[in-house]
């Protein structure tokens, strides 16, 4: 409408009518706006009618009551004295325990299995295969109780199985040898994290200078004192003492060690070799992805096949990996949430516990959906900026 | 020089030379350049091949070898000598009918049964491409209509069964087939909703979609469970099912939404300015042009969301509602079949890799005929 204009538009109609675009845009979103008010003032005034009738209070005070509900299965401290804030907290690093963990391993036997997938032994791709279609094509839920059940029929503490020396596999879960972690070893694990990263600088600064002259580095002294020497210093220094508690059994259980409760151990197997399944078709769709000469190419130099796929074939392929990728470990993290099934209590089960205890199920559920949300979006942020990092860089 | 004969899918030089021979020599080419083509996969052959042979043992010999078929009455004592050795597959006809139809009147159970066929039979008659046409539509409506008279009943002196009873694979099919027939038209909505230019409407199907998506489908379900009677007016109660069934249809329009519009970005922009141009209006545009396009281009991702959400149904097991895991898992409560869970898990697992693996051979044939690589 600016005066510049040549020709001024035809006078437009101020038009009441559904033929005009620009009319009929409000319209409808002033409709379906208006629908959406309407529907969820309902349900709220609905709810609060209900709510009033039974007598339940909303709102968060109930966290600071005490809770009551044993948990099995913790890495944090607690006790059923603890109020329901603290029950959360230790739902919460359940769920994280099971996720990242499971993200880890899912990650490393899917790329196993999606390699071995388009391997050239004809025997060892088949059976990638089956593996592949038989644990997509099963309901994990299933295979969660199946892993369950096996557990379960896993012998007595006392007649454990002993598939190494140290480790321990019975009804009650797996136990193996552990270091106990005090403050000592805290310093020290700090001095490795350090180590690594000045270790990292140090290696850029020096392949940039490798690029402006030409003159190889020799790298690995710095790695042997940065990432071994520090950590070695730092623990000789405060005389850590890094002794390997190895389980015993006595009596009916096992003493010492690290135990993965069969609950725990259940869920974990079933989210690994279930998304697995998943990352390996991915792994073998992106490898798939990258152009044959590339291959041909490499192969022509006389590199190794492992070598080009490696250094050559999977940094390409990541491009086309990583997005997918996203969603899979979104889907392990909401998965987790299957734990209540075996009696894992991870947040879900303990915000069902909760809800059956107070019958605040509208503040359960939110605290359910919260976490949820904002784990989502942290993996999101993660993985997207990861993806910018490995982005092709068009020159 | 091995290792450049290693490369995916490259034959050796004298794979061909030897194709012409007996079938020996062709065996024997072909074990060379599958099998034994270099030390590290002839290590790889030969270990896979012990590994095999042991487990394809033990297996046998726990499936078939030491099992027991079948045990007089509920008299398990057999199957309890043979624990841990062998499987006892008697715990399977024994709690057939209870694994499939659950808790449905015994004497009915031929309805359920025909309503699983008549689901069968419109998964068959849905997959043929020739028979995609508007018409489909009328026979979904019927053979629906058809399935949900069986198992109600009530009129036909098919005495009424309320939906508390119904149980097992049915409600399986039910929960799913439902999920996706209604699923289906509100994923669409809610795509052309989220590339929408009226920004109420995007903000609106995006806040639905990722709300969805963001949390766990139990989470859903436990709303449906726990949150929708508080939802509800005075005197309405909806039946349990029915509101599993309503927490469905959302989750499977939020993830078709996703599908269908990666198909509707897949559209060239072409296509929308020649239906604008033969000035067709907004829903004309999208029904007869932009969408049937959309769809085509997503029609591999959509049979693999169908699978996704069709082994999804299994989580109505943690809200009590009896579908096929459920069945199962309550018919080993028994103490006399207590010990013989894993028997049934395997049965029931059977049945959903049935259904799951069709599904997935059928979307690699589609895929393989009118997938981007096929054109």
């Amino acid at each position: 409408m600016t005066t510049s204009n040549p020709a001024p538009p035809p006078p437009r109609r101020i038009g009441i009518s559904l033929k005009d675009r620009q009319f009929a845009g409000l319209f409808w979103q002033i409709v379906v706006v208006g629908i959406t008010v309407a529907i969820v003032a309902w349900l709220w005034s609905n709810t609060v009618h209900n709510l009033s009738v039974r007598r339940i209070s909303t709102g968060f005070a109930f966290l600071g009551r005490e809770a009551g509900m044993p948990i099995a299965d913790t890495w944090i401290p607690y006790s059923p004295k603890d109020p329901y804030l603290r029950a959360f907290i230790v739902g919460l690093a359940n769920t994280l325990r099971v996720a990242v963990i499971g993200i880890v391993l899912a990650t490393v036997l899917g790329t196993i299995i999606g390699v071995a997938r388009l391997s050239s032994n004809w025997l060892l791709s088949r059976l990638a295969a089956v593996y592949v279609e038989v644990l997509r094509d099963i309901p994990l839920l299933l295979q969660l109780l199946f892993w369950y059940v096996l557990m379960q029929g896993l012998p007595a503490a006392r007649a454990a199985w002993k598939p190494i020396e140290g480790v321990f596999l019975s009804n009650r879960g797996m136990i193996l040898p552990s270091v106990p972690i005090e403050a000592g070893q805290l310093w020290v694990i700090g001095a490795a994290v350090i180590g690594l990263i000045a270790f990292h600088v140090v290696r850029k600064q020096l392949t940039a200078r490798q690029l402006l002259d030409g003159q190889p580095r020799r790298i690995w002294p710095y790695a042997l004192a940065l990432v071994i020497g520090l950590p070695m210093l730092t623990s000789l220094a405060l005389g850590v003492s890094w002794t390997i508690t190895k389980p015993e059994l006595r009596g009916f259980n096992f003493v010492g060690g690290l135990t993965l409760a069969p609950e725990y151990f259940a869920l974990l197997i079933a989210l690994v070799t279930y998304t697995s399944a998943f990352i390996a078709e991915i792994v073998r769709s992106g490898i798939q992805s990258v152009h044959r000469g590339q291959w041909d190419a490499a192969m022509a130099l006389g590199l190794r096949r492992g070598f080009v796929l490696q250094h050559i074939v999977m940094p390409q392929a990541l491009r086309v990996i990583i997005p997918p990728m996203t969603s899979q470990y979104l889907n392990l993290t909401k998965n987790s949430s299957l734990a209540v099934a075996v009696g894992y209590q991870d947040i879900v089960s303990i915000a069902n516990t909760t809800l059956n205890q107070t019958g605040q199920a509208i503040e359960a559920i939110a605290i359910i959906m919260l976490v949820f949300l904002t784990i989502s979006l942290g993996i999101s942020l993660f993985m997207n900026w990861y993806n910018a990092r490995i982005a092709l860089v068009e020159r | 020089m091995t290792s450049v004969t290693d490369a995916p899918g490259t034959p050796l030089p004298f794979s061909r030379s030897r194709s012409g021979r007996t079938i020996v020599g062709r065996a024997i080419g072909w074990l060379r350049v599958n099998l034994f083509a270099s030390i590290s996969s002839t290590i790889v052959t030969l270990l896979l091949l012990f590994g095999l042979a042991k487990a394809a043992a033990g297996l046998v010999q726990w499936a078939f070898w030491n099992a027991v078929w079948s045990v007089p009455g509920s008299d398990t004592s057999a199957c309890r000598a043979v624990h841990g050795l062998g499987a006892c597959w008697a715990v399977i006809p024994e709690k057939l009918r209870f694994i499939l139809f659950g808790t449905y009147p015994f004497d009915q159970q031929w309805r359920p049964a025909l309503a699983m066929l008549a689901f069968m039979a419109l998964f068959c008659v849905s997959s043929r491409r020739k028979w995609w046409r508007k018409e489909l539509v009328l026979v979904w409506a019927a053979a629906l209509t058809l399935i949900g008279l069986l198992m109600w009943g009530g009129i036909f002196g098919m005495p009424f069964v309320s939906q508390d009873r119904w149980g097992g694979l049915p409600v399986t099919l039910i929960l799913a087939t439902f999920g996706l027939a209604l699923g289906f038209p509100l994923g669409i909505v809610v795509a052309l909703g989220r590339r929408s230019k009226l920004p109420a409407i995007r903000s609106l199907s995006v806040l639905y979609v990722e709300l969805i998506r963001g949390v766990p489908l139990i989470s859903l379900l436990f709303m449906a469970s726990v949150m929708f009677p508080l939802f509800m007016p005075d005197g309405v109660n909806v039946d349990k099912l029915l509101r599993a069934q309503v927490a469905f249809v959302l989750f499977a329009g939020a993830y078709l939404a996703e599908v269908i519009r990666g198909g509707l970005q897949a559209v060239p922009r072409g296509q929308h300015d020649a239906a604008d141009a033969l000035g067709l209006s907004y829903w004309k545009k999208n029904g007869l042009i932009i969408l049937p396009q959309a769809i085509r281009h997503v029609i591999p991702p959509l049979v693999n969301t169908f699978i996704a959400f069709f082994k999804d149904t299994s989580l109505v097991l943690i809200i009590g509602i009896f579908d096929l895991l459920t069945t199962a898992k309550t018919a080993i409560i028994d103490p006399a079949w207590q010990s013989f869970s894993v028997e049934v898990y395997l049965f029931v697992a059977l049945i959903y890799f049935a259904f799951c693996f069709a599904m997935s051979r059928y979307s690699a044939r589609l895929e393989a005929r009118d997938g981007p690589k096929a054109r």
